[in-house]
């Protein structure tokens, strides 16, 4: 009896250290995770429902105030349909865009379709003031290379050109500039995806380079885009960097000192001190991009994980 | 379907050539679709390949030629040098901390970022035990997640453990990589022989000794892919650096080089903070951006072996 307690006695511990060590493999990626991906959430959460006057949060002393003063703010209104309206314009032109150019890049693959993706890759090095520095030159009539076509449509210096009711094209043209490389790569990879016997047996039929694209590459890709869709839109919602500089880097009255909702956010962080309004600001963008990442995982099957 | 000639035609016509020439040239994209197609890409190669090269030849005018000359044409070796200097001169020669930084920051998070995250994605892929599905879930969720909403509250959770306007602030949320977890466990998913594995643990391997000895050198591939990834992310890392540090000596590039512009008359003509503050001109402005490209490029252009094409999906096609 008693060596057969003792065998599974054994077998607990050898189990109980098997488990261990598979834990071990992933508890430091755990606390990771726990401390720079989901603690942000949280505490933002928290932090939202503080009082700040005193310069040190009280938690959970101003209630719902911080949503309200968030909410309320005379900005709060402009940040919103000003991001609205770049998400109108940049999300569907830039999948469109680079599908588009997935797709003729993939109909004739070579060095120069290799080559042509390289080029369009490199942009995506240009982040931050470099991009806004290389920005405003273009936008600059005067000493940009695209100059003729901005003269010729009759904006003959940089502040005509940049003025409030282009700034969402405006935004969508330098963010496409840098982040369409990426996706493009994405895409031609997800092209290359395709099964070739498809293909072979459709062109067999008489399907010619463009009716393969429109009615086999294209709807086999569909994952790719709604995943595309759904990452642009999650995060063309979260929008800073661009504004912010322009407007605190060249300072003309066409560019609102905040003019995306995350600016807000950071102007109550830190012009104001109110970390609970910033906080408040932060978690509906985060909610925005919950929403997306729920959505993808629901479309694209994403759960689907082999067990 | 090819077309044949009648076995009766000697020669074929002119109508004929032209024919064969055309579905040779144009195969079954079509002569109108072929320009179509090559018209679009030269646009686009416009679009994104005009700024990069006005980028490459900016340092070589001054701020008269920069307006006055063709925005292509180059202007003169001795404006290059020049701007060389002056970029080097600010606050003496700061630019160089900041890319000795960036490169600090970078290379640290990746290293811990990669010993965390690859045992995490094997250990995902290869073993069943509780919680599994929840950490995948997890790991997705927060990879869909844009980081920029989260600077804010990084910041305020990094101040209650004073860490804000350290090296450490930017460092270690780098480190967190769900995206290479993912890839890491779609990559062992696919790649790794599950009944060899459950063979060794049958016969008592440690998961430790298996990792080491089996899931360890299958990785190799891997390591680049997740290294230019990692790469590319952090060097141009912005935002965060920028809420979480105050002192300019720990800046990254990124950081630094907006510091710089913005204090001086290359983008606000006329306009300057420090009086006896070397004349920034736009060249020297454009010399520093293209200090912060060029590792970038050639780190790209040096990893292309591990990065192709369809890389990024994490798919191998079979």
């Amino acid at each position: 009896m008693s060596h057969l307690i003792s065998k599974a006695a054994s077998g607990l511990n050898y189990k109980w250290r098997r488990s261990l060590s598979t834990y071990l493999f992933a508890l430091p990626y755990f606390l990771f995770m726990v401390a720079f991906g989901l603690g942000p959430g949280i505490y933002a959460f928290l932090i939202s429902f503080a009082d700040f006057k005193s310069g040190v949060p009280r938690y959970f002393a101003a209630g719902l105030k911080n949503y309200v003063t968030a909410f309320s703010d005379f900005r709060f209104l402009d940040t919103m349909t000003n991001i609205a309206e770049f998400l109108v314009v940049s999300v569907p032109l830039g999948i469109a865009l680079v599908v588009l150019i997935a797709l003729l890049l993939h109909m004739r693959p070579g060095r120069l379709s290799s080559a042509l993706r390289t080029l369009y890759f490199i942009p995506g090095a240009v982040t931050g003031p470099a991009l806004l520095l290389l920005a405003i030159f273009m936008f600059s009539p005067a000493m940009s290379p695209f100059g003729f076509i901005q003269r010729a449509l009759g904006y003959d210096s940089f502040d005509l050109l940049i003025a409030p009711e282009r700034l969402p094209i405006i935004f969508t043209v330098i963010g496409f500039f840098s982040g369409a490389g990426m996706w493009i790569a994405i895409q031609y990879g997800a092209l290359e995806g395709v099964s070739t016997e498809v293909l072979e047996a459709a062109k067999i039929d008489g399907c010619n380079a463009w009716q393969q694209a429109l009615y086999i590459k294209f709807p086999l890709i569909r994952p790719y885009i709604i995943y595309q869709f759904i990452l642009i839109f999650a995060g063309n919602i979260q929008l800073f960097v661009e504004p912010q500089l322009m407007g605190t880097t060249w300072i003309s009255a066409n560019v609102p000192q905040q003019w995306a909702p995350n600016q807000l956010a950071y102007s109550f962080a830190f012009d104001l001190g109110n970390f609970g309004a910033a906080a408040a600001m932060s978690l509906l963008m985060l909610a925005v991009g919950l929403g997306a990442a729920y959505f993808v995982i629901r479309w694209t099957g994403f759960f689907d994980i082999k067990a | 379907m090819s077309e044949t000639t009648p076995l009766t035609d000697a020669t074929p016509t002119a109508l004929q050539r032209l024919k064969v020439f055309s579905r040779r040239t144009f195969g079954d994209i079509g002569p109108v679709g072929y320009f179509l197609r090559f018209a679009i890409l030269l646009l686009f190669a416009l679009y994104f390949g005009l700024p990069l090269l006005w980028l490459l030849l900016a340092p070589s005018k001054d701020q008269f030629e920069i307006i006055s000359l063709n925005p292509l044409a180059f202007g003169s070796w001795t404006t290059v040098i020049e701007s060389w200097k002056n970029v080097n001169a600010y606050v003496h020669g700061e630019i160089w901390l900041w890319f000795g930084n960036s490169v600090i920051y970078v290379v640290s998070s990746l290293l811990i970022g990669m010993a965390i995250s690859i045992p995490a994605g094997y250990i995902l892929a290869v073993a069943r035990f509780p919680g599994r599905i929840p950490l995948l879930w997890l790991t997705l969720i927060t990879m869909l997640l844009p980081p920029s909403a989260m600077v804010l509250p990084l910041f305020l959770e990094l101040n209650l453990v004073h860490l804000i306007n350290t090296a450490w602030a930017v460092i270690l949320p780098a480190c967190f990589f769900p995206f290479g977890v993912y890839l890491t466990y779609v990559y062992y998913s696919s790649s790794l022989p599950v009944d060899l594995l459950d063979a060794a643990r049958v016969d008592g391997c440690s998961e430790w000794l298996l990792f080491r000895f089996i899931g360890l050198p299958l990785a190799k591939p891997l390591l680049g892919l997740l290294a230019f990834i990692s790469f590319n992310a952090n060097w141009n890392n912005f935002f965060g650096p920028w809420v979480m540090l105050n002192n300019s000596k720990l800046y990254n590039l990124p950081v630094g080089l907006q510091s710089m512009i913005a204090s001086t008359s290359a983008i606000r003509p006329g306009f300057n903070t420090t009086p006896g503050l070397l004349k920034f001109q736009q060249a020297d402005a454009a010399m520093a951006g293209l200090i912060m490209i060029v590792p970038v490029v050639i780190v790209f252009l040096i990893s292309q072996r591990y990065v192709v094409g369809g890389a990024f999906t994490g798919s191998v096609k079979g």
